[in-house]
């Protein structure tokens, strides 16, 4: 098991290191974008100086290595260059993380128990019309681009509502400024922010769980917990409901490291200054140590789930041997 | 023991020339094709879902070829902008408030009167309905009325030359319509007290052809507009007006005491005429007032009537989604197609000879599974972007990655059905690998590779539609467009004109909908474990 582990761990940090090598290059190939500050001007002095440090004026396998020592392992992600002129990337980055995580989070809270207990319901009621209603439903959420429940969402939530509570009461379309994450004023600037990300988790989870507490309750040990005297209830959720959690587990998991991505769309949308923006920035503008940063962290962020979510079942159903040919 | 006593007519002798073993098949054999065909009819959702996307490819294909499109146009034309934002109008419901071009609006006092100015003037209704009458907020006076779009866009100046001038008339004399309404004397006096009948801040706007106050509201006179036309005996049009160049035979407004009497020497102007002179030769621009609603009519030849409405560029959102859809579909058939075939050829070569290979060719798969799909479009768009244009290199970038899932697939089933003893026959017969693999593997592993493959193209134009709607892939140019182009465009418009976003946000969702409940069919319909269950 541990050795299981460990060859994974040492094969995936090989292809992050590919992934890596290739962007590098990829990145540093590019022509180098004059830096937005003024020739002269401090900020330009700085960047320059920083530029000279990084060895952007040495031939490319001595930037690899610096690239190499200080920043990947040491760091040091360089200035940023035209969104924040000479401000650390590290630093801004670190600083849209919050916003980023506060609204994946709080959807994360809210979707996980209601997809679990729609699955639920759908499978218990399997054929009848309360399955075919939240099975449709699944369906069409599940299939609709999130992005287009999100133009649905910030008509009828911030534009509409306004109209139809006389000028009282409306979402704010964007994420209220400010530090001030958990007060109940930003809980409600970013109501429609979590309802478009969490939609589609919902139906995603509602689809799996209903998937596999099916095949479950057609088992025959299923059979043998009832004739045993088992209530329906009981058998459900002893027997049913713990084996069905096997696949589903690592999903939710999966889920829960994927918010640190966040999602582009949303965060567009609804104007939260998170990660997603800066990375679109950072390719708009061009702003190569930013690019660089991001490129990083979402290889990082997928792989690590990838990884996480293929150990976890090991560790969920004690049948799974890890690495068995 | 009861059947002991069967009695003996009941029995009767076998007949020895009637051979019962081995009969014949009277039904017909059915093949694999015709089985999946059968089972996915039995499918009714999915069906459906294959004739909705049978119509939406349809709309795709056959409205850019009969409609036309004018998204080309409308780059050098730049009066399509005059149209810009015109709502959706089906002409079955035009007088129901529904679908007919027409909108609720506040509208404060000012415009209120303009439009019904308009309505005057022309007898076209720009105000179909009053919903709210005259309320008052703050200090100012407002209306809640529904407004015909396309009317209310009034009128405008247009400069012409000499033949369009003369063109318009014949135009306007042929059809009855009337496009080109009197020009106004915007120093028009009144003869008692000698003050200008037309406010200064009011004597450049098109639509203002009465009488004003100081705030631009008209004045009345017995419940009518005191109109301002520039008349013939104007003296001062005439010295203004160079009248020798100038000449209208053509449809003239109510009122005109020139249209029963063509000889009236009081009769209204149609146009202001400048002339400028290079040397002998004298040439005139006629500055005419037009209706913009009529004048699209003699411009572009078809009434002004969009289906789907128009986008902020004055573009038919119905031929432009169509034109984006055509795009975004044959994109996604195209790249899947190429997914296809990448995969299988990998996947084969992966699955069929496995140990070594298998495990290199892996790690190769491992490596490009590993990098987030947004990297590498964002790489290859700043680094292709310039060379072979967005689309290419979008392409190259849906290609790097997106055969991975059908090599997975391939790699599978081959490993599935190598063993088995018909593969081994064959190859004792002498067969060779590839003969191996694509004549006697392949086909086993169809069924999953045409369902992947159908699902992979809900996902391609998923895809395509978030990056363009992001930005980070620009497609918008005179040629092209796709729904993402689309969706990012009307998106700064959704709290005023949610049409603009309405139309393709619906048709994505109807494609992807139905996509999935299709592929979802065929996935059942090609699984034969499935066979027999659900009847």
């Amino acid at each position: 098991m541990f050795k299981y582990v460990l060859k994974r761990l040492l094969l995936m940090f090989c292809v992050f290191m590919i992934i890596i090598t290739m962007c590098f290059f990829l990145v540093k190939l590019l022509p180098n974008e004059p830096p937005a500050a003024q020739p002269g001007s401090d900020s330009y002095n700085i960047i320059m100086m920083k530029r000279e440090a990084m060895g952007y004026n040495k031939p490319l396998p001595e930037q690899y290595v610096i690239f190499l020592t200080k920043t990947l392992f040491g760091g040091d992600w360089g200035l940023s260059e035209k969104m924040y002129p000479s401000r650390s990337v590290w630093e801004v980055f670190t600083s849209k993380l919050p916003a980023t995580m506060i609204v994946n989070v709080y959807t994360m809270i809210l979707s996980v128990p209601i997809g679990l207990m729609l699955g639920i319901y759908a499978a218990l009621k399997k054929n009848k019309w309360q399955d075919h209603l939240i099975s449709t439903g699944v369906m069409v959420f599940i299939s609709v681009p999130g992005y287009v429940y999100c133009f649905l969402i910030q008509y009828l939530l911030c534009h509409k509502m306004i109209e139809w509570t006389g000028g009282e009461f409306g979402f704010p379309l964007q994420m209220l400024p400010g530090n001030d994450y958990f007060s109940w004023e930003m809980f409600i600037s970013l109501v429609p922010a979590i309802l478009s990300l969490g939609l589609g988790t919902i139906a995603g989870l509602a689809r799996y769980t209903r998937a596999e507490l099916c095949e479950v309750l057609t088992q025959e040990y299923m059979l043998l917990a009832r004739t045993k005297g088992l209530t329906r209830g009981q058998a459900t959720v002893r027997h049913a409901l713990r084996n069905s959690m096997v696949p589903i587990f690592p999903m939710i998991l999966g889920e829960f490291i994927g918010i640190i991505g966040g999602s582009l769309i949303v965060e567009q949308i609804f104007g939260i200054p998170g990660v997603g923006p800066l990375y679109l920035d950072s390719v708009n503008v061009r702003d190569y140590n930013f690019y660089l940063l991001l490129n990083t962290f979402y290889t990082l962020i997928g792989l690590v789930s990838g990884i996480v979510v293929d150990l976890s079942y090991g560790f969920v159903d004690p049948r799974i041997r890890m690495g068995e040919r | 023991m009861e059947n002991m006593n069967i009695s003996k007519d009941k029995f009767r002798f076998a007949d020895p020339t009637r051979r019962t073993g081995d009969k014949k098949f009277d039904t017909k054999q059915m093949s694999y094709a015709k089985d999946v065909f059968v089972r996915f009819c039995k499918n009714k959702s999915s069906v459906v879902a294959a004739i909705i996307i049978c119509l939406l490819v349809l709309f795709a294909i056959f409205v850019p070829i009969f409609c036309n499109t004018t998204y080309s146009e409308s780059l050098t034309d730049t009066y399509y902008l005059k149209y810009s934002y015109l709502l959706p109008k089906a002409e079955i419901f035009v007088g129901t408030g529904f679908w007919d071009g027409t909108s609720e609006k506040t509208v404060n006092v000012n415009r209120f009167n303009m439009l019904n100015a308009l309505e005057a003037e022309t007898g076209y209704p720009a105000i179909t309905q009053i919903v709210k009458d005259k309320y008052v907020d703050g200090n100012v006076e407002y209306y809640d009325v529904r407004i015909d779009s396309y009317i209310s866009n009034g009128m405008d100046f247009i400069d012409l030359t000499e033949e369009q001038f003369k063109e318009l008339q014949a135009w306007q004399n042929e059809t009855g319509v009337q496009v080109i309404y009197p020009a106004v004397n915007v120093k028009a006096k009144d003869p008692k007290t000698g003050k200008e009948l037309i406010a200064k801040t009011h004597q450049t706007d098109p639509n203002v052809w009465y009488a004003t106050d100081s705030k631009g509201n008209p004045k009345m006179s017995n419940g009518e507009y005191i109109s301002c036309y520039a008349t013939e005996d104007n003296s001062r049009f005439q010295s203004l007006a160079y009248l020798d160049y100038y000449e209208y035979d053509s449809l003239r407004v109510d009122g005109d005491p020139a249209k029963d009497n063509p000889n009236a020497d009081n009769g209204y102007i149609y146009a202001l005429v400048s002339a400028t002179r290079v040397g002998e030769k004298i040439t005139c621009s006629y500055r005419v007032r037009v209706l913009l609603n009529n004048y699209f009519q003699y411009r572009y030849g078809h009434e002004a009537s969009f289906l789907f409405g128009t986008n902020q560029k004055g573009q038919d959102i119905l031929t432009r989604l169509a034109a984006g859809a055509q795009f975004s579909l044959i994109l996604a058939i195209c790249i899947s197609a190429v997914n296809l075939f990448i995969g299988a050829i990998y996947g084969a070569i992966e699955g069929f000879y496995g140990g070594t290979i298998d495990l290199v060719m892996e790690r190769i798969s491992d490596v490009l599974g590993g990098m987030p799909s947004m990297v590498v479009m964002t790489l290859f768009q700043l680094h292709l972007a310039s060379k072979v244009g967005p689309v290419w290199s979008m392409v190259f970038a849906f290609v790097l990655t997106g055969w991975l899932g059908m090599a997975a697939r391939t790699r599978m089933q081959f490993y599935r059905f190598k063993r088995q003893e018909y593969v081994l026959s064959a190859r004792t017969l002498g067969a060779s690998d590839s003969r191996l693999m694509f004549k006697h593997i392949f086909p086993n592993a169809m069924g999953t590779l045409i369902t992947g493959s159908v699902l992979m193209i809900p996902g391609v134009i998923f895809s395509e539609s978030s990056l363009t709607y992001l930005g980070i892939v620009n497609l918008e140019s005179s040629t092209m467009t796709s729904v993402g182009t689309l969706l990012s465009k009307g998106n700064g418009m959704l709290s005023t004109y949610p049409h603009i976003i309405f139309w393709p946000a619906i048709f994505i969702s109807l494609l992807e909908i139905s996509f999935n409940l299709f592929g979802n069919g065929l996935r059942d319909a090609f699984n034969p474990s499935l066979k027999g269950i659900e009847d």
